[in-house]
């Protein structure tokens, strides 16, 4: 094992060790603390939006900024796909 | 410590997928390394919001009964994740097979730097 | 690339019309069900691949140009915005519901968990929108790549 591969192990090892044991400090799986916010999202939805499904309101609805940077994303990898195929189909 | 298996299950798909990433040299194992932390992240996001006992956040037809409902807010961030992945991933493709047509060969160390 | 079988080829046939409507059900559907634009989005342009496998990519590039594409995808995102803007106008704010409660199309509020089509204010609009997108966009990525390959196998063969 030469030097570069012998600090990547390091590296990967410390980061292993941090992941593996922050997981025993979460609080436990299915039992999460108090949220105001989602708890006034599903009182409220039917009154304020009409939609029957809480996570489409909540995607289209209270958080419509992130959908528009979504379909911004998408439009921009379709338009780099076609520009690095176009120059090579000559 | 035997309930937070969703959660170790993620640390455990990251590790495999940053081992991918740095000790392998073919172009397409690395990309397939991303591609599994991605996985791994997504799951994280979307077991943060589990209520136990309780139902799907949706209003037709919901049974009578007292049981919680459950987030909805960590699922619809879920999905803008998911599809921000599939952009990158197409993206990352295309350069690849750019990449192929010049130089002939998958290796990612003809790519610069002085040692090996 | 080259077509499949005529096993392939009929059996992609006869499952086609009902993976359309599947994933049109997904996408109209968004508000009541499980399901929006993006999910509907994904199913529809996956039976459209299913068609380019099992055809050869001549057979579909006659009939589906690269120029259509680019117009449904404009189309999609430029009317996810003017709805967006339109709150501006007939309502408070940016991306304000202004559909909800009036008389008008898709306004309606469910009572009591029941409810028909005609309920979501806006929503159903921008499912439609997104879904539009969705599908555009991903089968465009695979179609271009499947023309340059076949591009270059004439070049060699």
């Amino acid at each position: 094992m030469n030097k570069r591969n012998l600090i990547a192990f390091a590296f990967l090892t410390v980061v292993g060790v941090f992941l593996i044991f922050s997981t025993f400090m979460m609080h436990p799986f299915g039992d999460p603390n108090e949220q105001a916010m989602d708890q006034y999202i599903i009182d409220n939805t039917v009154d304020e939006t009409g939609a029957n499904n809480g996570v489409t309101a909540v995607v289209f609805d209270y958080r419509g900024f992130d959908t528009l940077g979504e379909a911004t994303v998408l439009f921009t990898a379709v338009a780099g796909v076609i520009l690095v195929f176009r120059r090579l189909k000559k | 410590m035997i309930a937070n298996i969703p959660y170790v299950a993620v640390a455990v798909l990251i590790i495999i997928g940053l081992y991918t990433v740095i000790f392998r040299k073919n172009l397409i194992k690395m990309l397939i390394g991303i591609t599994i932390i991605q996985s791994g992240v997504n799951l994280f996001l979307v077991s943060l919001g589990y209520r136990e006992g309780g139902i799907a956040p949706i209003f037709t037809s919901v049974p009578n009964t007292d049981s919680a409902m459950m987030y909805p807010v960590p699922q619809a961030l879920t999905l803008t994740s998911i599809v921000i992945g599939v952009a990158v991933l197409a993206l990352m493709l295309s350069f690849i097979v750019h990449m192929y047509r010049h130089t002939k060969s998958l290796d990612v160390r003809q790519f610069g730097g002085d040692d090996q | 690339m080259k077509g499949m079988s005529t096993i392939v080829k009929t059996t992609a046939n006869i499952s086609f019309p009902f993976i359309l409507i599947y994933g049109l059900y997904l996408i109209a559907h968004g508000h009541l069900t499980p399901g929006g634009g993006f999910q509907g989005g994904a199913v529809v342009a996956s039976g459209l691949v299913l068609m380019l496998v099992a055809y050869n990519t001549e057979w579909i590039s006659k009939r589906i140009k690269e120029s259509h594409l680019s117009i449904f995808e404009s189309l999609g995102a430029l009317s996810f915005v003017i709805l967006a803007f339109l709150g501006i106008i007939f309502g408070t704010a940016f991306f304000s519901n202004f559909l909800v409660g009036t008389e008008t199309l898709f306004g309606g509020i469910p009572l009591n968990g029941a409810a028909d089509i005609n309920t979501g204010g806006i929503i159903p609009l921008m499912n439609f929108a997104v879904g539009l997108k969705v599908i555009a966009g991903l089968f465009a990525i695979v179609y271009i790549m499947a023309h340059f390959i076949s591009k270059k196998e004439e070049k060699i063969a």
